[in-house]
């Protein structure tokens, strides 16, 4: 194939909304969305706050099938409200892992995909964002018994707030190169801890630290994917196809906290080090 | 008159007692086990480390080593009880200002350092222990969700500095493009958004809240009446199970029962 050829046969996922990229990596055909826009479940907070609130709150839940397995895909609208979530769409997310989790107590062996594309809690619903997030961290942590958790941080809102650390608690994590992954957003740490800090208007320095390619480098995801839909939905597949992973990552508190040890704290940090000290074999 | 707060120390020393501290965990951790009467505990709490490793987690905040640290605390107890009848209580005392804001942070994964103990606590759950959220200060943020957030029954003290949200006012009003004045102002008619405990308490979320004499230095009066309210919660747990559906019901978050009702119609 020649260059331009392989260009044409390219697909961003990036450039997908939330539902088109549910219906991606969903087998064709088996898409089937719940509480759609039409049903207008939508934020009870928003609108008294002068907030027009969206008929799906920014949340996508699909059921369907990939490669055969039956999966349920929660994919987070990056374009309302920076992906934010509020008591709606938070509840859709834990709703679904929670039914999930159901379903294999009764034998039915649902996994989950999560399209994880946001700035976390949703400060106009503050309280009942983070409330959400906390059901949403238990959900996976429940489902994950039963069957892999599969997070997909594509975009360039990135993963950050209580939704990273949903994301640090998935079983695999899969990224591209524009996509971002940590808890603190860039303009937050910069009024908490000053410019020199950290600069949110350097963008190099920001992805060298959170972006795609150093989290895969240091091992904090497991999969480092061009933005593509074919792509994608193939190492979703692979992901799910693997089954439990021996140790979910969010259990190694030995090895992280051994690693933390072996580190000189007083510099300030660069990327290299990160790489070093979490993948030396690797860098 | 310290810059942080020592409502999380005071309180774990009162309530701790004479229980055997837990060595090998980062200074910042304060973690015994003992009793709530005759309930087998372990007693957590994040306090303030001047000399932590980790300049921006000097005050009490939740960083690196606070968040594996908490996982490993947790998780030891389900390892140690996993065969045991009766398993610990975990007793989460909370008074955490924020989760630790730095370069140092984002670029070793913090928010990876906060799943761990979100993880340990919620497994815990899983595995059968009562985990009780105490608030005895203020719970922040990503804070709150490593350390108390993932309790199947929360307790929060009745008092202006006890306060569960989601950002600090200066950030919230900066990333929502408001000044403080316009966020205190919704924050009165949007109780989501408010700071004060009574708001909290009218999302469903807490499942008791008390009165203290001294909430900074527990009376014996005080430490009485926590305690008591401690083994009604653990109660209360092995009577209705660990999960967290008891957080669902309150007028102010209908929509959370609304929405999973017609999940599990239409799924």
């Amino acid at each position: 194939m020649t260059d331009s050829a392989a260009l044409l046969n390219k697909h961003s996922f990036v450039e997908l909304g939330a539902r088109q990229r549910a219906k991606a990596l969903l087998d064709t055909g088996t898409f089937r969305e719940l509480l759609d826009p039409f049903q207008r479940i939508m934020s009870p907070w928003l609108a008294r706050q002068g907030v027009v609130p969206q008929a799906d709150d920014g949340v996508v839940i699909a059921k369907g099938s990939l490669d055969g397995l039956p999966v349920v895909i929660a994919a987070i609208e990056g374009a309302f409200q920076g992906g934010s979530l509020g008591e709606v769409g938070g509840a859709k997310i834990a709703g679904a892992l929670e039914l999930a989790a159901e379903d294999n107590r009764k034998g039915i062996p649902t996994r989950a995909v999560l399209l994880l594309e946001t700035g976390g809690v949703r400060l106009q619903e503050a309280n009942l964002g983070l409330a959400a997030i906390a059901d949403i961290h238990a959900a996976i942590v429940d489902l994950r018994q039963y069957q892999p958790v599969i997070g997909v941080v594509a975009g360039s809102v990135g993963c950050f707030g209580g939704m990273s650390i949903a994301a640090g608690l998935c079983s695999y994590l899969l990224v591209t190169q524009e996509a971002r992954l940590g808890l603190n957003g860039p303009q937050v740490i910069e009024q908490e801890a000053g410019l020199e800090e950290y600069d949110s208007r350097d963008r190099p320095f920001i992805w060298s630290l959170t972006g795609g390619e150093q989290r895969f480098a240091t091992g904090l995801v497991d999969r480092y994917v061009e933005d593509d839909v074919a792509r994608i939905r193939r190492q979703v597949g692979e992901l799910l196809k693997q089954g439990l992973p021996a140790q979910q990552r969010s259990t190694q508190a030995d090895l992280f906290l051994q690693r933390l040890a072996r580190l000189d704290a007083e510099p300030q940090i660069d990327p290299a080090t990160v790489r070093d000290l979490y993948q030396g074999e690797r860098s | 008159m310290s810059s942080y707060s020592l409502r999380g120390l005071n309180w774990f020393n009162a309530l701790s007692g004479d229980a055997r501290p837990v060595t090998g965990l980062p200074a910042s951790l304060k973690v015994a086990d003992g009793f709530v009467g005759e309930q087998p505990a372990r007693f957590i709490a994040v306090v303030a480390d001047p000399d932590n490793r980790f300049v921006r987690a000097r005050h009490g905040e939740v960083g690196l080593l606070e968040g594996w640290g908490l996982a490993k605390a947790v998780n030891d107890v389900i390892v140690a009880d996993q065969d045991k009848l009766q398993k610990r209580a975990l007793i989460a005392i909370v008074d955490v200002p924020s989760q630790a804001y730095g370069r140092r942070e984002e670029a070793l994964g913090i928010h990876q350092a906060l799943a761990g103990a979100a993880d340990s606590y919620a497994r815990a759950r899983l595995a059968g222990h009562a985990v009780i959220g105490l608030l005895v200060g203020k719970a922040m943020s990503g804070a709150f969700l490593a350390h108390g957030y993932q309790a199947n029954r929360l307790i929060a003290l009745r008092d202006p500095g006890v306060m569960v949200h989601a950002m600090g006012k200066a950030s919230a009003a900066r990333v929502t493009l408001r000044s403080v004045e316009e966020l205190e102002t919704l924050a009165a008619s949007v109780p989501p958004m408010a700071y004060d405990i009574d708001s909290y308490a009218s999302l469903g979320l807490l499942w008791e809240t008390l009165s203290v004499q001294q909430i900074e230095q527990p009376t014996s009066a005080d430490l009485a009446r926590v305690i008591e309210c401690l083994t009604q919660a653990i109660a209360d747990v092995a009577h209705k199970g660990t999960d967290l559906s008891a957080r669902l019901g309150a007028a102010n978050r209908a929509a959370s029962s609304k929405v999973r009702q017609l999940l599990r119609e239409q799924w």
